[in-house]
This record gives C-alpha cells, sequence and structure tokens, in this order.
C-alpha cells in the first residue's frame, strides 16, 4: 500500500528520533544547546536593520504616518483647583462661572481620545515594525528588500518553525502522561523550548521559598510556564473547560494545587481561608497569584486586589517583562480564544522574557492590605519598567465605579460653597 | 487587527475629512485606529455605550452631556465623519489661520465656534438661551449631591442675573460670550494633539 520503501521508513524514523533526543535530552536537564541563542542574535540583527531601512524610507516619503507609541496628545496635567483659578480670573472669591465646565469637557474630550485604561486591554503598539504582519498597524510599503525579508520571515514562521513547535507540543503532552512525577519541572521546560523562550531570571538568590507566596504581573498564560521553568507552585485558580480544563488536570496530577470553583471564589472569606491553611504548612509549595486578575498588555501593571495580601506570610514579588519586539505574547482575550492565541504564539519569531525576582517583603504594622499591596504593585512596576497604575483591571469587562465620578463631584462642589454657604461675593460686601 | 484600520479609509475620505476639520493625514488616521478599537460592534459607527465604555468619561461629572454632543438630533449612532467633526471644535488654532480672511464658512475651531460647542453643552433645547432650568441641570451634575437645591438655586441666579443683559432671565449667546471675554477660549478648549 505505501509507496515508500521499508528503508526510507526507518531512516525516517531515525531522524526523528535524533530531533527528539536533541531536544528532549537536554531540556531534561536544564541545558541548552545555544541554537535558540545563535538565532535571537541573528533576529535582533535582521529586526535592527529593518528598523533603519523603515527610518531612512519614512524620511524619503513623507506621506507615511509615523507611529506613536506615547499616545494621539498631550495632556496638560493641570489640576481641578489650578484650572478653575484660570478660568475664574479676576473673581478670586471661588464662585462659580459659565466657563468652569470648560475643564470638564477638555478632559472628557482628551479621555475620549486617548485614555490609560482601554489601551492596556489591547496590544502594545511597537515604534517600530517588527515584520510581522499583525503587528503591521501604520507602516507601508518601504522597500522591495523589506518586503522580501518580510516574506521570508512569514515562510520560516509559518513553514519551519510553527510545525517543529506543534511536533514538539504533542510529542511532550504524550510523553508527560508516561512520565513520572519528577518529571514536572521537565515538562515546563520542554514546553518553554517548544515555545523557543529565551528567560532570562535575575537575582536569582530572592527565588520563592516553601510557605511563602509569589505575586507577579499578569500578561498571558505563558506566564505560568515561565515561571514554572525555574521551580515548582502551587497554583491558584478558577476550573476552567476546553483547552484550559485539560491543561489544569494534567499539572494537579504531579503537584498540589488549590483549585477553586467558580462558586466558591465569590466567597472572599472561603478563599483567604483556604490559602492560609496551604501557607502555614512550611512544607507546602508557594502558591502563586496574579493580584491584577486579569490580562494586561505588559506596559502597565493595573490595580492589585488586596485579597492575595491579606492572607499574612511572606510574599515574594516577581517582575516579568517580555520583550515586543519578538511576538506579542499578550493575550487579548476580548479578541483571540486560546487556539487562536497558542497559534500566534507560535508562528512569532521567540519569547524573549526578563524575570526579576525582588526581595520578599511583609506587611508592615502601620499598613493595611491595600497599602501593602500598592507598595509591592510599586516594586514590581519599578523593576519591570512598567508603568504603575491605579486604575482597576476589572474594568475590562465591568463598568467604573460610581464613587469615583462622586469623588470628583465633591472636589468641584468645595471650590464654589465654602464651609458656610455659598462663596457670593456680594453677601460678603452687605455683611 | 491593525491594518484592516487603514485600508478601510479610503484617500478620498481622508481628503475630504482634511478639508472639513483641518486635521493633518496622520492625525486623521490615527484618530481613526482610535474609532475602530472604541468600536467593538465593528459596524463602523459608535454608540452611546461605547462612548461610556471608557473609564475616565464615564467618571465625568459631564461625561453623557459630552456624549451626547456627537449624537445631534436624537440620533444613536455616529460614523467616522461626525466624530471627527465634533472632535474639529477641540483642535488648537493655529497661527496661521488667526488673521486668515475667510470667505468659506468659519473653521469649526475658531474661538467663536468653540463658545458655541460649549453654549450647546447647556442649551439643550437648542432654543439658543440658557434658562434657569438648564443651567440648573448643568449645574447638578457637577457637583453631584453635595449641595443643596436652595445654595444651587441662588449660585443660578446669581450667574443670570450677572450675565443678562436684556432682562429675560436667560443667557444669550452673545451675552455668553461677554461673559467669557476675558478667558482664553483657544487654550480651555484645545486638545494638543501631536503630529
Amino acid at each position: 500500500l505505501l509507496p515508500l520503501s521499508s528503508e526510507t521508513l526507518a531512516l525516517f524514523q531515525v531522524w526523528i528520533s535524533v530531533l527528539l533526543c536533541l531536544v528532549m535530552l537536554p531540556a531534561m536537564f536544564g541545558l541548552s544547546l545555544g541554537v535558540t541563542g545563535v538565532y535571537i542574535q541573528i533576529l535582533v540583527q535582521i529586526l535592527e536593520w529593518a528598523t533603519l531601512r523603515i527610518q531612512r524610507g519614512r524620511k524619503e516619503k513623507t506621506s507615511v504616518p509615523i507611529p506613536l507609541p506615547n499616545g494621539i496628545i498631550h495632556r496638560d496635567g493641570g489640576s481641578m483647583a489650578q484650572e478653575m483659578l484660570e478660568v475664574r480670573g479676576s473673581r478670586p472669591g471661588g464662585d462659580f462661572t459659565l466657563g468652569d465646565v470648560f475643564y470638564f469637557y477638555k478632559k472628557g474630550m482628551e479621555s475620549l481620545v486617548d485614555d490609560q485604561v482601554t489601551q492596556c486591554f489591547s496590544s502594545e503598539e511597537l515604534a517600530s515594525w517588527n515584520l510581522l504582519t499583525r503587528t503591521n498597524q501604520n507602516f507601508r510599503y518601504i522597500s522591495l528588500r523589506l518586503t522580501v525579508i518580510w516574506g521570508v520571515g512569514v515562510f520560516v514562521r509559518y513553514c519551519l518553525l510553527f510545525p517543529l513547535r506543534l511536533v514538539r507540543e504533542l510529542g511532550h503532552i504524550l510523553a508527560k502522561h508516561w512520565l513520572s512525577e519528577v518529571a514536572h519541572l521537565m515538562f515546563y521546560r520542554i514546553c518553554a523550548r517548544g515555545l523557543s523562550a529565551t528567560i532570562r531570571y535575575h537575582n536569582k538568590e530572592n527565588r520563592p521559598k516553601k510557605g511563602g507566596i509569589c505575586v507577579a504581573n499578569h500578561t498571558t498564560p505563558i506566564d505560568i510556564i515561565i515561571l514554572a521553568n525555574d521551580r515548582c507552585y502551587a497554583m491558584v485558580g478558577q476550573v476552567h473547560g476546553g483547552l484550559m480544563g485539560v491543561i489544569q488536570r494534567s499539572m494537579v496530577r504531579s503537584c498540589p494545587h488549590v483549585w477553586f470553583e467558580r462558586t466558591e471564589m465569590k466567597d472572599r472569606n472561603t478563599v483567604t481561608n483556604r490559602l492560609r491553611e496551604h501557607v502555614t504548612c512550611e512544607d507546602k509549595l508557594p502558591i502563586l497569584i496574579f493580584p491584577e486578575g486579569t490580562c494586561i498588555n505588559n506596559t502597565s501593571v493595573m490595580m492589585f486586589k488586596k485579597g492575595s495580601f491579606e492572607i499574612g506570610g511572606t510574599i515574594y514579588p516577581v517582575a516579568i517583562k517580555y520583550d515586543p519586539r519578538f511576538g506579542d505574547a499578550f493575550w487579548n482575550s476580548a479578541k483571540y480564544n486560546m487556539v487562536s492565541y497558542l497559534l500566534r504564539t507560535m508562528t512569532s519569531w521567540a519569547i524573549v522574557v526578563n524575570v526579576w525576582y525582588l526581595p520578599p517583603m511583609t506587611r508592615l504594622d502601620q499598613e493595611d492590605a491595600s497599602q501593602f499591596a500598592q507598595r509591592v504593585k510599586s516594586a514590581i512596576a519599578l523593576k519591570g519598567g512598567l508603568i504603575d497604575m491605579a486604575w482597576d483591571g476589572g474594568l475590562k469587562r465591568a463598568r467604573v465605579k460610581d464613587s469615583l465620578k462622586e469623588e470628583q463631584q465633591k472636589m468641584y462642589s468645595s471650590m464654589i460653597v465654602g464651609p458656610d454657604g455659598p462663596k457670593n461675593s456680594r453677601l460678603v460686601y452687605f455683611m | 487587527m491593525g491594518s484592516r484600520a487603514s485600508t478601510l479609509l479610503r484617500e478620498e475620505e481622508i481628503e475630504e475629512i482634511k478639508k472639513e476639520t483641518g486635521f493633518s493625514h496622520s492625525q486623521i488616521t490615527r484618530l481613526y485606529s482610535r474609532f475602530s478599537s472604541l468600536d467593538k460592534g465593528e459596524n463602523g459607527t459608535l454608540s452611546r455605550e461605547d462612548f461610556q465604555r471608557i473609564p475616565e468619561l464615564a467618571i465625568n461629572p459631564l461625561g453623557d452631556r459630552i456624549i451626547n454632543a456627537f449624537f445631534p438630533e436624537s440620533e444613536d449612532q455616529v460614523n467616522f465623519r461626525g466624530f471627527m467633526r465634533t472632535l474639529a471644535h477641540f483642535r488648537p488654532i493655529e497661527d496661521n489661520e488667526k488673521n486668515k480672511d475667510h470667505t468659506a464658512s468659519e473653521p469649526l475651531n475658531s474661538r467663536t465656534n468653540k463658545l458655541l460647542f460649549a453654549f450647546r453643552l447647556y442649551d439643550l433645547d437648542r432654543d439658543d438661551k440658557i434658562s434657569r432650568d438648564e443651567l440648573l441641570q448643568v449645574l447638578r451634575m457637577m457637583v453631584g449631591v453635595n449641595i443643596s437645591d436652595e445654595q444651587l438655586g441662588s449660585i443660578a441666579d446669581r450667574t443670570i442675573q450677572e450675565a443678562d443683559q436684556n432682562g429675560d432671565s436667560s443667557i444669550s449667546f452673545n451675552e455668553f460670550i461677554k461673559v467669557l471675554e476675558k478667558v482664553d477660549v483657544e487654550q480651555k478648549m484645545s486638545i494638543r494633539f501631536l503630529h
């Protein structure tokens, strides 16, 4: 039936086994053949050349718009009090004037055109094109050579890298079932290799220890693979269905994780108590928690939910920063489901990520849980070169709280009415 | 995907918008990107919900009025042309526009048009007068629950008293301009767009 002779088949089998050995054996023992390193170096050279070429092309063709990674507008940033004073000009009494509305109109229009929050939930815009079609937002045709390189890139990514990564992934998931529990670390190392991930761990002396809680900024489910590549964690999270559920169940077999049903998550006390139980056992694996609660695009760190910081114990903060030149790691769950996200990740150039282990922190006596959360968040943002944002990541799906509007109304009210009634110059005069 | 945004906006459209609003080519494409990212339904128009999804706008006390400014004549959807036309009011006045002799109609971002835009945010029923009620409505939006009705009423009365020149207990557009003649409207009602 088969047109292939038995010799060709044997040769093919040998070739596959050689490939698998070259990949799996080093991965199991945490070694690197150095191939990925060389690949990254070559890639960086090509991307740098491409950047220069694009910049030159822009100078020649002025009609090509320049991308602005820092936003469309420049905000003045004057406070409410300052702006009101300027509008009121010659009326120092603090009265209402018809021009008071200008402040709110301007601020409103500015946020309409460019707001800090919604842009955290979509992919970062690059200053220069990295030769991936998906990031080609404002880049037009610049030169033939560039287009050719892009074309070669497409071929390499889809016909070479992608199938290789796919085969590796499938092979490893199958092998996982027959390997012992010790292979947990190996599994993650292999996964990382399957995604062509170059991970640099900094300050390994601060690596999370048993009985502690590890907190990190969240960009993608791959964060878990990145961190688990270096040591074992116990994971907290909701029970998922679909592909995520399969992955979760396979993880449980090798490590004691703490999974919650969706209904249990609603009761904060249940969650806190269970976690507290886990933490008080000194020989339990450190819990890995992402306090933002959702994936953010890796340019900022959004509000840390204080729940994780009420448990007690030692917090080990970790900052994770992906290099956007090699691919967009952010999982935009509103736009892409898990499968298409994995597809995009497997067809990008590579995943290059820096992981910084920060020194452990504990809650001080004079601060409450949310202040402690803020302190940890600032430390992570500083180390990772991310923007420290006060907004809640939950705004991705939920509406903003009315209390924030009420704060503004209160502030404004104090500007037109003093504690003794309306600031009315005429009244004062008659008194 | 990103590249979709720029391909859906044709060159002729960009030119027309450029003439009408005065924005540059790159500003228009960037604003179209923004428009598309707000357009969750991907049907080429924005609804009020699309605007309210922006947290900073949702917490603005006058947020609803600002959103309304984009939907004239009680329509529910605004397309990109309408979006740009409204935004054009907030374009800064450039030096070369200040002393131009206009034979055509006044540009959308002139001082008078900026003031007219602000006036219309008070004057909901479009009768070209800001009545006591309309003024109270805006005041109430800005102060929330922090000031009593009587206090707010006296503030409104005083404001109308000072502005009203023809004695009709309401503020016309000319009276509005007079009150604000010393205010740097160009700076207060302009957004600094990057080129």
